[in-house]
């Protein structure tokens, strides 16, 4: 019975275990300490200011590249930024502004008009696509659907140089074909981007509002009309 | 060999529908995989509707205490919008396709919607609409001056808002007035088919989509084939709504159906009318002076 009752109590086996005082028991605590250089190499507070404009400005001129020639890449959506975005909206706004100025009625649209249907435009789209099960973060999809306009800006400023040298047909007719070619590339390119994300059998309902928002922007591109 | 008088004797049960095919009035519970239960559902709601009354509340209950976390987000969260936008592809094609050819005795609503009301088309179809609307009245505008020397191109892009204006409240304000209505007839009148706020809206955004090839037909000036295109589009959409509206107001007054019905044609008529004659008019031209349509209402302009 006892070794019943032995057997029954947990660890029975062990009691007579015991550590001896001899054995030393010893350790070293202590926190690695990094190289203080280390730290210094990623602050970024004691740097010369050109420093920090250069970085910046290389990381949107690497976003341009990137939808220059549109890959499977996370570049554009892993490092997002809203400057490349800014800076497109507003060199489109300001090209599009004095277009039949004396706009004593309607006349092109202002710059705040342009402003409204490009941020707007890409909000309404981002929460779309949010709302249909995306995964892509909101900046992230902000962030591509501004630089993926950089081909019509580019349209933009060819429009405004052939509209230099006369308003016929044939100015029309080559104005038509570079705002048609840079909106396929601007759809493209940011159905590139945004397309992974999704569920398949959602794709076009995600495709489509981004066709739209840039057929829009098209279209206010080719309108556009020298005022005399 | 189990002796059904042994309650511990493991017995085997019929599945759901099997019981309630024998018994019409059972309540039956049956706890399964939620995915084949909403399935199940759905295929019973359509043919139970011709068998009884009762058939469409008790799955609805069932429904919605499975579905549970379907309708409990308050209205301010996201994932309440969430569940207006859980269509794919195929389902916005076929309910487009199903405003446009209007089938008699196929309401839009039981056939399309089934339940699942969705916010994506009508709002993209609004905004297609919109932009349409203002792109080929500038459009028909230039056609119609081209090569007079008079004529100044301007993009007139005011009219985007005003068209955005007209039609997005037309398509929110006039569902929300019939579903007051119906909320209103169906306290005096015992009705059995009622929508929700969501589904006329939904119905209303899919019953202007016919308009968008209408208004690309009305680009060239030509009279008589904008006239047709606006009547055949009228028909087509109202006939869609009446037809979506009939079963909810079949039961009512004489009175109050005639009453809804014309309203509802009337509104949509309006609607078209007024887009056709506010964005493609023919502008009054006076001797070397153009004169847009909308600088005799916008009231700044100095000419």
């Amino acid at each position: 019975m006892a070794s019943a009752e032995e057997a029954s109590r947990p660890f029975a086996g062990l009691s007579d275990v015991s550590i001896s005082e001899e054995i030393p028991v010893e350790g070293d605590i202590a926190v690695p300490v990094g190289p203080s250089t280390r730290d210094d190499e990623f602050s970024t507070l004691d740097e010369p200011v050109k420093e920090t404009i250069v970085r910046d400005l290389r990381a949107v001129g690497n976003k341009f590249i990137h939808v220059l020639y549109p890959k499977r890449s996370s570049a554009l959506l892993r490092d997002w930024d809203l400057w490349g975005p800014l800076l497109l909206c507003v060199t489109l706004a300001l090209l599009l502004q004095g277009g039949a100025a004396d706009s004593d009625d309607q006349g092109g649209p202002q710059f705040a008009e342009v402003f409204v249907i490009i941020w707007f435009g890409s909000i309404v789209i981002t929460l779309n696509s949010k709302l249909l099960g995306g995964t892509i973060s909101f900046f992230q999809s902000l962030c591509v659907l501004g630089y993926c306009i950089m081909p019509l800006t580019v349209a933009l400023i060819v429009c405004r140089i052939v509209l230099l040298s006369g308003s016929g047909k044939v100015s029309f007719a080559v104005r038509l074909g570079v705002v048609t070619a840079s909106f396929g590339w601007s759809t493209f390119a940011s159905t590139a981007f945004l397309a992974d994300s999704h569920l398949t059998n959602r794709k076009a309902l995600v495709v489509y509002p981004v066709f739209l928002f840039y057929f829009v922007i098209g279209w206010m591109i080719l309108t556009f009309s020298p005022g005399n | 060999m189990a002796s059904k008088n042994d309650p511990f004797q493991f017995q085997e049960f019929d599945e759901a529908g099997t019981l309630l095919e024998s018994n019409r009035d059972a309540v039956t519970i049956s706890i399964d995989d939620e995915d084949l239960k909403s399935k199940k559902q759905r295929s019973a709601v359509g043919f139970a509707q011709d068998v009884g009354d009762e058939e469409p509340l008790i799955n609805e209950d069932r429904e919605e205490l499975l579905s549970g976390q379907k309708k409990n987000a308050p209205f301010w969260t996201f994932e309440y919008y969430q569940k207006f936008f859980d269509i794919e592809t195929h389902h916005v094609k076929e309910r487009i396709l199903g405003s446009l050819v209007p089938w008699p005795g196929k309401n839009f609503i039981q056939v399309h919607l089934r339940k699942n009301p969705d916010l994506y088309g009508p709002f993209w179809i609004c905004t297609t609409l919109v932009f349409a609307i203002a792109i080929s009245g500038n459009l028909s505008t230039f056609l119609r001056y081209f090569g007079n020397s008079n004529y100044k191109y301007t993009a007139e892009f005011g009219k985007v808002s005003i068209a955005a204006t007209a039609i997005f409240s037309y398509a929110w304000l006039v569902p929300l007035g019939l579903w007051g209505l119906l909320l209103w007839r169906s306290n005096k009148i015992l009705n059995l088919v009622s929508y929700s706020f969501m589904e006329i809206v939904c119905v209303y955004g899919y019953s202007l989509a016919v308009y968008i090839p209408a208004v690309v037909l009305w680009i060239p000036h030509v009279e008589w084939l904008r006239w047709l295109s606006i009547v055949v589009a009228l028909c087509l959409s109202s006939s869609v709504l009446v037809m979506t509206f009939w079963p909810a107001l079949r039961d009512d007054h004489p009175k109050v159906i005639i009453a809804t019905v014309a309203g509802i044609v009337l509104l949509n008529g309006l609607l078209a009318v007024g887009c056709k004659m506010y964005f493609f008019s023919e502008p009054k031209l006076g001797p070397g002076h153009v004169s847009p349509p909308a600088a005799k209402i916008t009231n700044g302009t100095s000419s």
